[in-house]
């Protein structure tokens, strides 16, 4: 009984993963038409702006320790964070201890500047080319990013802990009344509810906003709406801009379950396509739902007793979830008639 | 023998020698299949001998491979007499003498193996056929290790593995032309199952969770083998797709399963990944059986603990060398490197290091490149002084036998490259097995001609 | 069949296969002539020409021909351990599965169209590779890689660690140490692989060559251009497809089974979809719909994986020797992240800048630069379709 409640409430976290970084790849495709293969590594720019603040917030001069010395048995150069000179050592420490939730706001600025200039430049002369075009250009630009992030950062994962006291587990056991086995990370539960709160807010953006109205109005129609006098192609730009930064703010919140490395985007990207196809090309509502449902199945899918049914299971049934909802359903869950098929 | 400074261009003008040559000059007819004066593979013909350094140099991998490639490096400035000559001053043998090998000056060509056996073995191709490598030498892991280790004996030249811990390479999948100096999965077991024992008791319940691959069912199988000898019973251990990233839900299980232990098998960034998702959900904290729930890594990587970051504080796992060992080889290889590159060098720089070292001495001490003379030197070689203790490479099965080291994740660490400690080194005689029990056969030496 | 190619194609065959023939001199100036490197332009050379028939005649993209691959050279393989060394039973093993395998996975994806098809092929190959990576390791080996091994000592050893070569051990071939595959005789690594590799990559071209302008090859271009017109006009469409997927897929098991000839072992990360995706790849950056494009193409990709990640910081201080100290120093460093370690980066800008200047790839580059030269001269381009080669779906 715990088992299984444990492995429901890890399928809506990574479910929530899921849906999180696959939301921004269906937007762009379901309102630019573009597949794009650097949303990957947009992600792991995001977790890279965790990265970064923290190492703005180490930077240090260096002082010679007159009492230490260091593995060559020559004085140590210590390292002082002006932030600790500045402020003391308890607020650099609390802004240290808190890097990861604080970057997000540095991750929301930066990744929404780095999707527009990416339209601006790049993917707004790839409209009207054809898929494989798009595929290739923009997975060309994945691998640019990604070499330039190693160059920088090295190609060894970094480690960026979650504030202290979230770091480690909750006893939702005790919670609901249950067992005290029933214990499940602070931050996985985090990331779930930002999840929910991110995938609300982008669809309260769509449904009540006049800048949601015309961009779903845009996604139906692009022709009709432009002959009614309305640039569809900056609300566009800016749509690209708003999937980037979701794309990033999910990176840089996922930096303490998976301590990020350049290469992390690479290993998202077949995934997250699967979750939006499985969802149906540019729906956003199916993209969640897809996500849920696949992270759901992966946690069962795990179990020992399952497992021991169906060796392998656990390694395949992302892609065996793909194959039968894409064969039984032609257009993912949720998917409209015509988009992407041809 | 006397050193000059230090000059890291004029070094790297002698790497560049051999593979800039073969860009210009027409080899079709001098080299590779068709003509073949010598008596072996690779001959070298000039006044230098040319190397192959295969390491991963993009993927997960990349840093380890890095670090692998500067320990190269710094060998072959060592062989040719610059730098400060590092292990070669401690080094039982005393035949190289910092002026080549067999009076060939040392140059060496490089390539990237991407994690991945075809890559690697058409980079080690390349080597062999284009650039007239007669060693081919690197690798950091198991699978590129036995792959090329095996194209290394059909082309016929040596082959040095780098860093790969499976018991196949010396085992099932040993190869005449090639040699280990890493450890294996046996050793980690028997090294590290007494320490178990007394830091946790005899009254464990074990629970693996295993990179679902060569290396670490062999991981699993000899630490399952050791720990069940001491008397503790493995509750289950459940295999995890290479790469998952996320390892969550193999975790949840382990709350509920009566563990008290559990063991990752998992290496590089599935180890990073798991270890740190194990540490978030609390298992170290957790009480079972009245007993305190602790993690096991039984292979340590200080260069991907650092990506693990607090987690490894202490936690128990083995490792081929630490930087931090206070014997005369250690010491020197440890400053060369330290004053070269400004950080200290990790256990895969280490074996590829004293891997050059080995087959240098091995080709000097036999006065040729011949792949079977310079095995025969290997063969039943004992040494002393590149930081390990005595060691011995078995005859039988091309394997190093010397001390294990036994580590923990450091509680308080002075720096970033200070994540371990070294709690026991277990001696040689305790982590000894006979070579007919990973099976596998040598079979002959292959000189490709 | 043969009178549906014209006298141009009879000459761009000859061409080909004089260019191809001659590789191991012309390729010397860029030290790429060694028999690994050659071997593999006309393996993947081989591979590429194949998907392209699927995906540069019909506009089905699938990202999942890895894992025909895989299962060619795993087919060949066991030939070699089963069977015998000689390559010929291995050869006809490998495509015949290949070809069953595409038939299979071809017949469900089919059903769907667009990027649908694209993941379902992709699904179909990563589950492939999952599980050839783990629970089929009795088969594939798993990570270590299938591999020809002596012949066994007794029943009791696996197949996979001991082979038992029914048809050489019935002809009483002596065996020493392990077998390499050969031809008759005639060893098949080195420069008589590259030459095996090269015939059979001739004889490749010319079937898609012919393939391309047969009626067959047509329908397969009208469904690219616009399949529903085609529906209306009452023609079953998807047995063209099958034929074509099944087509591309013995291609990719051919070529796997050549990897496996040239250099005896098989592993899983063949199926990855980093190589589904490397032919994608290769075809649109020589240019997709072309014949020749996709060979450019394989090949460039597999100079750069060779070659230019083997450019170290030596080679290049001796590249820029003759310029003074500091500035071969910078010139040292700036050139470092394009080559060596970086060669990663300098294959991702290529990728950008021949598909945002040269949409038709690298063919379209040379026909641009050939009606440079011959201006006001109709360009007859050597392309499968008379237009631009990759047509705009939309």
């Amino acid at each position: 009984m715990d088992a299984i409640f444990l492995q429901i409430l890890n399928g809506l976290d990574k479910g929530g993963a899921y849906a999180l970084i696959a939301l921004g790849l269906t937007l762009v495709f379901g309102t630019l038409g573009v597949v794009n293969f650097a949303h990957g590594a947009l992600f792991m720019l995001g977790a890279f702006c965790a990265v970064t603040l923290n190492r703005l917030l180490n930077i240090s001069f260096e002082r010679v320790s007159e009492t230490e010395t260091n593995f060559l048995g020559k004085p140590l150069v210590e390292q002082v964070p002006y932030l600790e000179q500045w402020f003391g050592p308890e607020v650099a420490g609390f802004l240290l201890d808190w890097s990861v939730p604080i970057s997000i706001l540095l991750a929301v600025v930066v990744m929404a500047i780095v999707g527009i200039a990416m339209e601006r430049g790049l993917i707004k002369h790839f409209y009207k080319r054809p898929h494989a075009d798009q595929i290739l250009v923009t997975f060309g630009l994945a691998i640019v990013l990604q070499e330039i992030v190693r160059h920088f950062f090295g190609a060894n994962p970094i480690p960026q802990p979650a504030p202290d006291i979230v770091a480690g587990a909750a006893n939702v056991g005790a919670w609901l009344g249950l067992g005290d086995n029933l214990i499940y990370p602070w931050w996985r539960l985090i990331y779930f509810l930002f999840s929910a709160v991110v995938i609300f807010a982008v669809f309260a953006f769509l449904q009540f906003t006049t800048f949601g109205m015309v961009v779903r109005a845009g996604m139906h129609d692009r022709e009709t709406v432009g002959l009614l006098g309305i640039n569809i192609q900056r609300r566009f730009t800016i749509v690209f801009g708003l999937a980037a930064a979701v794309a990033g703010i999910a990176g840089a919140m996922y930096t303490p379950i998976l301590p990020p490395d350049y290469h992390m985007g690479m290993d998202f990207l077949v995934l997250s396509f699967v979750v939006v196809v499985v969802g149906g090309m540019g729906s956003l509502g199916g993209a969640v739902l897809a996500g849920f449902l696949l992270g759901i199945l992966q946690s069962f899918a795990s179990m020992t007793a399952i497992k021991s049914i169906l060796p392998g299971i656990d390694q395949i049934i992302i892609y065996l979830v793909a194959v039968i909802v894409l064969l039984t359903l032609p257009r993912g869950l949720m998917g409209r008639p015509g988009v992407a098929e041809d | 023998m006397t050193f000059r400074n230090p000059n890291r261009r004029k070094i790297l003008k002698i790497g560049a020698a051999a593979g800039v040559t073969t860009l210009a000059t027409p080899y079709f007819f001098s080299r590779g299949a068709f003509a073949q004066s010598m008596d072996y593979r690779n001959a070298p013909e000039g006044d230098t001998v040319t190397l192959g350094f295969n390491v991963p140099q993009t993927g997960a991998y990349a840093d380890e491979g890095a670090d692998e490639l500067r320990a190269y490096q710094l060998a072959v400035e060592h062989l040719n007499g610059e730098g400060d000559g590092g292990m070669l001053n401690t080094f039982s043998s005393k035949a190289l003498e910092g002026n080549g090998v067999n009076g060939k000056k040392v140059a060496f060509v490089t390539g990237d193996t991407q994690t991945k056996s075809d890559a690697a073995r058409a980079s080690a191709k390349r080597m062999i056929e284009n650039d007239g490598a007669v060693m081919i030498t690197g690798g950091s892991s198991s699978g590129v290790a036995i792959a090329v280790q095996g194209l290394c004996q059909e082309a016929g030249v040596i082959f040095m593995a780098g860093l790969t811990h499976s018991n196949d390479t010396t085992g099932k999948d040993k190869r005449a032309n090639g040699f280990r100096h890493f450890f294996n999965t046996e050793m980690t077991g028997a090294a590290l199952a007494p320490v178990l024992k007394n830091a946790y008791g005899t009254d464990r319940k074990a629970y693996h969770l295993t990179a679902d691959y060569t290396w670490g069912w062999s991981q699993e199988g000899s630490i399952k083998k050791y720990t069940e000898q001491l008397g503790w019973e493995t509750v289950d251990a459940v295999r995890t797709p290479l790469g998952a990233g996320d390892f969550s839900q193999y975790l949840t299980p382990v709350l509920n399963s009566g563990a008290d232990v559990l063991v990752l098998n998992h290496y590089g960034k599935d180890m990073v990944n798991s270890l740190t998702q194990a540490v978030q959900f609390g298992l170290r904290d957790k009480q079972v059986n009245g007993k305190d729930f602790v993690i096991v890594v039984p292979l340590y990587s200080r260069l991907m603990a650092q990506g693990a970051g607090e987690n490894v504080k202490g936690i128990f796992g083995s490792t081929n060398w630490h930087w931090s060992l206070q014997d005369e080889g250690s010491k020197a290889f440890v400053k060369s490197f330290g004053e070269k590159y400004g950080f200290p060098p990790s256990q895969a720089a280490h074996t590829c290091y004293c891997q050059t070292l080995l087959y240098a001495d091995a080709a000097q001490r036999s006065g040729t490149f011949q792949p079977s003379e310079v095995g025969k030197a290997l063969e039943g070689f004992e040494f002393d002084g590149l930081g390990n203790g005595p060691v011995l490479y078995r005859e039988a099965d091309h394997q190093c036998f010397k001390d294990v080291l036994v580590v923990k994740g450091k509680e308080n660490p002075d720096s970033k490259f200070d994540l371990l400690e070294v709690v026991e080194i277990t001696p040689r005689e305790q982590v000894e097995y006979p070579p007919e029990l990973l099976g596998g056969e040598l079979g002959p030496y292959n000189d490709g001609v | 069949m043969l009178r549906t190619l014209s006298r141009s194609d009879w000459l761009l065959l000859i061409v080909f296969a004089a260019v191809v023939l001659t590789l191991p001199w012309t390729m010397q100036p860029i030290g790429a002539a060694y028999p690994d490197l050659l071997q593999k332009f006309a393996i993947y050379g081989l591979f590429a020409i194949g998907f392209n028939i699927l995906f540069g005649l019909t506009g089905y993209l699938s990202f999942g021909h890895a894992a025909f691959l895989g299962v060619g050279s795993y087919a060949a393989v066991w030939s070699f351990k089963l069977l015998t060394m000689n390559v010929l039973p291995a050869l006809a093993l490998s495509v015949a599965v290949a070809g069953v395998f595409a038939f299979l996975i071809g017949y469900v994806s089919l059903r769907r169209s667009g990027i649908y098809f694209s993941i379902l092929t992709l699904a179909f190959a990563q589950m492939s590779y999952n599980l050839a990576y783990s629970v089929f390791t009795p088969i594939t080996n798993g990570e270590t890689g299938l591999q020809v091994r002596a012949i066994r000592a007794s029943a009791e050893t696996p197949l996979r660690d001991g082979d038992v070569r029914i048809i050489d051990q019935a002809l009483g071939v002596q065996e020493v140490g392990i077998p390499i595959s050969n031809l008759f005789g005639m060893k098949m690594s080195g420069y008589p692989g590259f030459y095996f590799c090269a015939v059979l990559l001739i004889i490749g071209f010319f079937i898609a060559l012919s393939i391309s302008r047969s009626n067959f090859g047509m329908m397969l271009k009208a469904i690219k251009s616009n399949q529903n017109r085609l529906k209306y006009t009452g023609v079953h469409t998807r047995p063209y497809l099958i034929a074509a997927f099944v087509i591309s897929g013995m291609y990719a098991g051919l070529a796997g089974s050549l990897l496996s000839i040239t250099d005896p072992i098989a592993g899983a990360e063949r199926m990855q979809w980093t190589a589904s995706g490397e032919v994608v790849l290769m075809t649109i950056l020589g240019g997709a719909g072309t014949l020749i494009g996709p060979v450019l193409g394989a090949g460039l990709i597999k100079y750069a994986e060779q070659k230019v990640s083997s450019w170290n910081e030596g080679i290049l201080h001796d590249a820029f020797s003759l310029l003074p100290g500091p500035v071969q120093d910078f010139f040292v460093e700036f050139a470092t992240l394009f080559v060596g370690e970086g060669w990663h980066l300098t294959l991702g800008l290529m990728f950008m800048i021949i598909v945002i200047f040269l949409p038709g790839g690298l063919m379209e580059g040379f026909r641009r630069l050939r009606r440079a030269l011959t201006s006001g001269r109709s360009s007859a381009s050597r392309t499968m379709s008379s237009t631009s080669p990759v047509q705009e779906r939309g």
